[in-house]
């Protein structure tokens, strides 16, 4: 198993980073112009990369699929990002935040990286702000911060309900910095069809430009895919529509290995389904959970009369409503992490308490918080959340409890990478959500916008280069070599092969039925009778879809439809290891929960022995089964507990 | 509902466009504004027609990317929302809905409902950020803020770059746009130091690109998503007088 070397630096934890940036290597500035960085993808993590490349005197190359880096779905962040400043004086420190965060994603992270995550949370905020993001402040002019899931002290910064929008037009801005000074070039409207590899090391991409559908070759030192998760392999998902997970899978398919394909975060603050028309999901930020109390009716018949309409929530009093996460967890109460707050919620709807016409939604009720603190606080705080509840359920959540359901929202899992962020092909770097490495088996509140970020500004630039330094008299690759000519000849035959079916079925159809098979078997509760189920529909799916997919129009237009039937033939592929992943991991953790493995009271069971790693798939062909290789995970400054929200 | 669309239709830039009416049949009243069209899209593929091209993402109203002409206005009827968060409630059964792209010479039509805005990015790129480098900064409890100015500095920053003041505008002015980028780091200390230089570099990249000036008609701020408040107009416009008279005298 010599390729999945981790590479953690030696010395106690507080001190492995600052040792590796001791003693990596370095690119003097006048060779740094002679090298090319690929980076794909320009939200958070991307942008923020190619930013600090463009910086250091890098020449970089940024591609992105929409019109303009600032769109990224890093945008729809809403609550918060998490730092170890310790400004509320309440207790934080690195250590705990590293702890928090690892034991949150029940302890199926890596040590090393979780403590460096934690260790430049504090600069992010620095950064930050010295970029004019506007976060929150009290009056006294300092900043401000809340609680957030998971977590007993106040560590998240936040710009109103738009955090996520504030860092990104923060790393945006940095990134336009550079654009206009010419170190970075910037591809907007391109998908990535393929990953070049030279002499087994990453060296350029193909890309479709997505007005014109030219296929387009780029060649670099090095590839960074900063492309964000696969949520969307769900269909219905919290993501935004163009969200895909076809870049990483294509590195999966070029042999970087696949870590922890399985582990999705189900968000359990999300506005529930409506109709079967629905595109997507749309989640109402955790920070609700602050001053919202989660309940449904104690008792069946009275949810069985709200259900038909009979009955109106706020008819019901205090002893008639279970307010079921502070009666279950009296220590976290209604901030118990995601993955605990979601299953909750489906344990009750499971059990006949669930509202909504469909039974399967929960209230969310601020009535207590507006009357203790007044209607103007809770509308400073949650103005925007409440404005986008009403547009879409026409129900005013300042007069009656807001309904929610868990929903997809992200993913743990991706490409696995060492210290370095460096994939199991040299050369090829992951970050940000794309990356498997710093949630475990689920993810904190606030965290996701600050692994983006830690990546982006300030691992990368460090590892990237170490990478580089032995790389200075390797000339710039020419775009008509073999490797090139094959890749790009592979995905036109992809691309002719679709247009070419013109069967009966749209390439929605497709993607619904995916994400349903998903949702039933690969969602919020696994069983091994249903992921072998799982399994054998998706194999059928797909048949299906090469058979009797119509796929309009040419490649050389703007096409969506083709865009879509690309990005379904990975995510259907995806599903099916996300399936193949959950089934071998015979264990319940974090956002990964195994009906055959839990406690007497339906909490997850973990089997650290037998467990305790990370699974990272490879690829071996298309007609063969995965192999699994396993990264043990080795716990040496804490001590691997049972999770206790209680 | 059954809904009559009225769509415009254009191969590309090069060609000229027409309006093109559609039918959709057993709308709910609760399906957004886009997934109408999704249907509609549906429909069009199965028959065999292109469907109509438009900008979409999030669905959330934060990414910017819809855009869309709604019986005459940016982002439909409704105030203070994006095209995709508004719901089909906002129509009335049998209602004809006339949707035409963003029109405005600096945003040239790509195909149908679908414009280049990246006109927007290029002002930004002249000068709309603050000079930093990554690592090397101060304490980001430095610097106090009064939170009544980073209050108004996050107001214009929430702006999401849709182009609807554009749109809006008769005199295609990006002036709401520039505005409340220059606003933002003109309130916050850490944009001062560049603020002269900023606003100069961004307004003569707003008039190179072609964008017009601004008469006060308030149109952008009327139908802006994010509500953005023409009070930043008026604060560029002391930022840039200020900055021609620190020129003069230097």
């Amino acid at each position: 198993m010599g390729k999945l070397e981790a590479k953690i630096p030696h010395g106690p934890l507080s001190e492995k980073w600052t040792n590796y940036k001791a003693h990596q290597n370095l690119v003097n500035p006048s060779n740094k112009r002679r090298l090319d960085i690929i980076v794909v993808g320009t939200g958070l993590a991307g942008a923020a990369a190619a930013a600090s490349f463009g910086e250091l005197g890098f020449n970089v190359k940024a591609f992105g699929i929409h019109d303009s880096p600032r769109r990224a779905h890093s945008i729809a962040a809403q609550g918060g990002i998490n730092a170890a400043k310790n400004y509320p004086n309440d207790g934080d420190s690195v250590f705990r935040l590293f702890y928090d965060t690892i034991k949150g994603g029940d302890y199926r992270a890596r040590e090393a990286n979780v403590y460096r995550l934690a260790e430049v949370s504090n600069d992010i905020i620095d950064q930050c702000v010295a970029q004019g993001v506007p976060f929150a402040r009290e009056y006294g002019g300092l900043l401000d911060n809340r609680s957030f899931g998971g977590a007993q002290v106040s560590r998240t910064f936040y710009a109103r309900g738009q955090t996520g929008q504030q860092l990104l037009l923060g790393a945006y801005s940095a990134l336009s910095k550079e654009i206009g000074k010419g170190t970075v070039k910037m591809y907007t409207r391109r998908d990535l069809l393929e990953l070049v590899i030279i002499d087994g090391r990453a060296r350029g991409v193909i890309m479709r430009n997505l007005i014109t559908g030219e296929i387009e070759r780029h060649a670099a030192h090095a590839v960074v895919l900063a492309t964000g998760g696969y949520g969307n392999v769900f269909f219905l998902s919290t993501n935004a529509m163009a969200s895909n997970g076809s870049a990483v899978w294509k590195a999966y398919k070029k042999g970087a290995f696949f870590g922890n394909p399985s582990f999705t975060q189900i968000h359990p603050t999300c506005i529930p389904v409506h109709g079967d028309y629905q595109s997507k999901l749309t989640l109402m930020s955790e920070s609700l959970r602050n001053d919202g109390r989660i309940w449904v009716p104690k008792y069946a018949e009275d949810a069985e009369k709200i259900r038909k309409g009979t009955m109106k929530p706020t008819e019901l009093s205090e002893e008639r409503r279970d307010y079921y996460l502070e009666r279950r967890y009296p220590a976290f109460g209604n901030l118990v992490p995601r993955d605990v707050a979601s299953r909750a919620a489906k344990e009750r709807c499971d059990a006949g308490f669930g509202v909504g016409t469909t039974g399967l939604a929960v209230y969310l009720d601020f009535a207590e918080s507006i009357k203790r603190l007044g209607k103007h606080v809770i509308e400073a705080r949650y103005g925007n959340l409440f404005q986008m509840y009403e547009k879409i359920v026409d129900e005013n959540p300042y007069e009656t409890s807001m309904m929610i359901y868990p929903a997809v929202h992200y993913t743990m899992g991706g490409l696995w990478v060492d210290y370095e962020l460096q994939t199991t092909i040299p050369g090829l770097f992951a970050a940000g959500e794309a990356n498997f490495s710093d949630h475990g088996a689920n993810r904190l509140g606030a965290s996701a916008l600050m692994q983006g970020l830690s990546d982006g500004y300030f691992v990368l630039p460090y590892t990237v280069q170490n990478y580089l330094a032995d790389q200075i008299s390797v000339p710039a690759f020419k775009t008509d070599l073999p490797e090139f000519e094959k890749a790009e000849k592979d995905t036109k035959a992809t691309i002719e092969r679709l247009l070419s079916i013109n069967g009966k079925n749209t390439v929605d159809s497709y993607h619904r039925k995916l994400g349903l098979i998903m949702w039933d078997f690969v969602g919020m509760a696994r069983n091994k009778e249903g992921l072998k189920k799982a399994i054998i529909m998706i194999q059928e799916l797909k048949v299906d879809f090469w058979k009797n997919v119509k796929v309009p129009g040419k490649n050389e237009m703007v096409n969506p439809e083709l865009e879509k039937a690309l990005r379904v033939v990975d995510f259907i592929e995806l599903g099916e290891l996300m399936a193949r992943d959950a089934l071998y991991r015979e264990e319940s953790c974090g956002g990964h929960f195994r009906e055959e493995y839990q406690t007497p009271e339906g909490e997850a069971l973990r089997d650290d022995v037998n467990f305790t790693y990370v699974s990272a798939w490879e690829h071996k062909g298309d007609d063969a089964e995965p192999a699994l290789h396993k990264e043990p995970l080795v716990f040496e400054f804490i001590e691997v507990k049972q999770r206790n929200y209680k | 509902m059954d809904l009559t669309l009225k769509i415009w239709r254009q191969a590309s830039g090069l060609d000229k466009g027409k309006f093109v009416n559609y039918k959709v049949g057993n709308i709910s009243h609760d399906a957004s504004f886009l997934e109408m069209l999704d249907i509609l899209n549906e429909e069009l593929v199965i028959k065999g027609d292109d469907p109509v091209a438009f900008d979409h993402d999030c669905r959330e109203g934060i990414c910017g990317a819809c855009s869309l002409y709604i019986n005459g206005r940016p982002h439909g009827p409704d105030r203070g929302i994006t095209t995709c968060q508004m719901h089909m409630r906002n129509f009335k059964d049998g209602e004809t809905i006339v949707i035409e792209p963003w029109r405005a010479k600096p945003f040239p039509v790509i195909k149908d409902l679908m414009v280049d805005r990246t006109a927007f990015d290029k002002i930004i790129q002249a000068g709309g950020f603050v000079s930093v480098r990554t690592g090397g900064v101060p304490d980001a409890n430095a610097i106090a803020i009064p939170k009544h100015d980073a209050d108004l500095a996050m107001d214009a920053a929430a702006c999401i770059g849709c182009g609807a003041c554009v749109a809006a505008c008769k005199n295609a002015s990006a002036m709401l746009f520039v505005s409340a980028k220059v606003s933002q780091f003109a309130l916050l200390p850490q944009g001062r130091p560049e603020a002269h230089e900023r606003v100069q570099k961004m307004v003569a990249k707003m008039d190179e690109l072609g964008f017009g000036n601004c008469t006060n008609t308030y149109a952008c701020e009327a139908e802006c998503p994010k509500e953005i408040s023409v009070a930043n107009i008026a604060r560029m416009n002391r930022e840039f007088l200020t900055a021609k008279i620190v020129a003069q005298k230097a």
